[in-house]
């Protein structure tokens, strides 16, 4: 029997560990490598902890990812040369999910933007962080100042308690709404915090020096209601949220209108047609897209993941970009792109794997429903 | 009935010419919550070492390898059914397939259950 999944893909390069790495080998995580990182895929069980975020509060280390900030003169203008979300029209302690493009429109990395007030925080993909870097650093004007982050380390605690741990620690988390960000102080240390993630579930990011982080998730899991959570759950999380992961769903070789992320091209950019790409993705959004993102539903329990081929009849028009068990959903589910007349909610399509046709149908995605808290007290 | 092991974390139960195939509870322990298992055909050729059955777990599909030379009588259809009997119960009802033996010498080349345990601990 072998096991192929998550081997490193980081050749040449020594796999960094982790501030928590520790905590989590002292917790029971099965560390692998991911991202150039030693990360924990599960502790307990990728079903159980998957099913305790959706019920109860999962604390995830993504300290992986790129935690930037960038300040300067119309620093928001000169963000907007290179993604398409309305940055300059983002309020104080508002964040937007936005997408980092090439001059085709083609997909660097997805990020979230946050205006911190003095300045716009960024965090992007661990996995393609240093590209990033260097991506921002060689198209913003040189008065705009980018500092990566690397004595802060980011956690997501996420799931419908998450609220009720966290504001026991940090009163001000319960009065923040979904894509919302403020500062805070815990224990003396200096914490920001945002109602966001990537589960599909209410919940929060917070970042913390590293100093602090062992404290504060001790602090955490310590609660009754709250949990470890591997990388297993949440990649099946945001499969089911219907969310794209970069470098499977996402690439240079897909635009924003292809990838169904319409939604990340605000209007006003629209209108001025002045981002990356724009003739492309305009066109893309006008008159549809040659492919699409779309959620499969799989017939039967066969999982369909990653790198299957997509048929209709001897067709063969599209692949699997994500795939595997979903536990809330309690069967396989998969999202790849498919052309868009096959695109529609109900088109039946089939995947390959290992030589054996297995029945699809195309699905509207969330597959499971998104629980963001828009209001406070509602 | 004197039971085998694979590197490959495979088990095999010999009962004369008969032997029963699973993956070891270190195994199970290692992919976590198995939701499909795919078994070979009945009458299917395997050869030693060769790709017989495919395990799934949330996260991955692994191949299990056949330990011995020989040919498949039966697939334990309730994985079908119920795939986490891999998790619950591996080296007894979660068994994924019967088959001849083809070569009883290859046995010889397998661990006893006390050089795997050894095996195991070292990894």
């Amino acid at each position: 029997m072998t096991d192929t999944e998550f081997t490193g893909d980081e050749a040449g390069l020594e796999t960094a560990t982790l501030p928590l790495d520790a905590w989590h080998r002292a917790k029971g995580g099965r560390m692998v490598e991911f991202a150039g990182y030693w990360m924990p895929i599960q502790y307990e069980g990728i079903m159980a902890e998957h099913l305790w975020v959706r019920e109860n509060a999962g604390l995830f280390d993504v300290s992986h990812m790129g935690q930037l900030a960038l300040s300067g003169d119309d620093v928001a203008e000169a963000l907007e040369t290179l993604v398409p979300g309305d940055i300059a029209g983002l309020k104080p302690g508002r964040m937007r999910y936005s997408l980092l493009l090439d001059e085709d429109g083609g997909i660097l990395d997805d990020l979230m933007i946050t205006n911190e007030g003095d300045q716009f925080g960024i965090v992007v993909n661990g996995a393609v962080k240093w590209e990033d870097i260097g991506h921002l650093r060689e198209n913003l004007p040189d008065d705009i100042t980018l500092n990566h982050n690397e004595d802060y380390g980011l956690l997501a605690l996420q799931g419908p308690k998450a609220v009720d741990a966290l504001a026991r620690l940090v009163p001000e988390a319960a009065s923040l709404v979904f894509m919302q960000a403020a500062r805070a102080t815990w224990a003396g240390h200096a914490i920001a915090l945002s109602r966001s993630g990537y589960t599909g579930e209410d919940g929060f990011e917070i970042s913390l020096p590293n100093e602090a982080l062992e404290v504060f998730a001790d602090a955490l899991c310590a609660m009754d209601e709250v949990k470890p959570i591997g990388l297993g759950a949440r990649d099946s999380l945001r499969l089911e949220a219907g969310l794209p992961l970069y470098g499977h769903d996402l690439t240079p070789a897909i635009d924003p209108a292809e990838a169904d992320l319409g939604f990340a091209v605000s209007k006003r950019r629209r209108e001025e047609e002045n981002f990356p790409g724009a003739a492309r993705i305009l066109g893309h959004l006008a008159d549809g897209s040659p492919r699409k993102r779309v959620g499969l539903l799989v017939d039967g329990k066969l999982p369909v993941r990653e790198g299957a081929k997509l048929f209709d009849g001897e067709d063969e028009i599209g692949v699997v970009t994500s795939g595997g068990f979903a536990p809330s959903v309690g069967a396989p589910i998969a999202m790849g792109y498919v052309p868009r007349d096959h695109a529609v909610p109900g088109t039946a399509v089939a995947a390959e794997v290992r030589g054996k046709r297995v029945h699809c149908t195309v699905a509207a995605m969330p597959f499971v429903p998104h629980n963001y808290v828009r209001k406070t007290g509602g | 009935m004197p039971r085998y092991f694979t590197e490959e974390h495979e088990w095999i139960d010999v009962d004369g010419d008969v032997a029963t195939v699973g993956i070891t509870d270190f195994a199970q322990g290692q992919l976590g919550d198995i939701v499909f298992v795919e078994v070979p055909d009945t009458g299917a050729e395997l050869s030693k070492g060769g790709d017989a059955a495919v395990v799934e777990s949330v996260k991955a599909a692994s191949d299990v390898y056949a330990p011995v030379d020989g040919t498949v009588t039966e697939g334990n259809g309730q994985l079908e059914e119920d795939p986490a009997l891999v998790n619950s119960d591996p080296e007894g009802e979660g068994w994924f397939f019967r088959m001849t033996l083809g070569d009883k010498s290859q046995l010889e080349g397998l661990m006893d259950a006390k050089a795997y345990k050894v095996f195991c601990d070292a990894l």
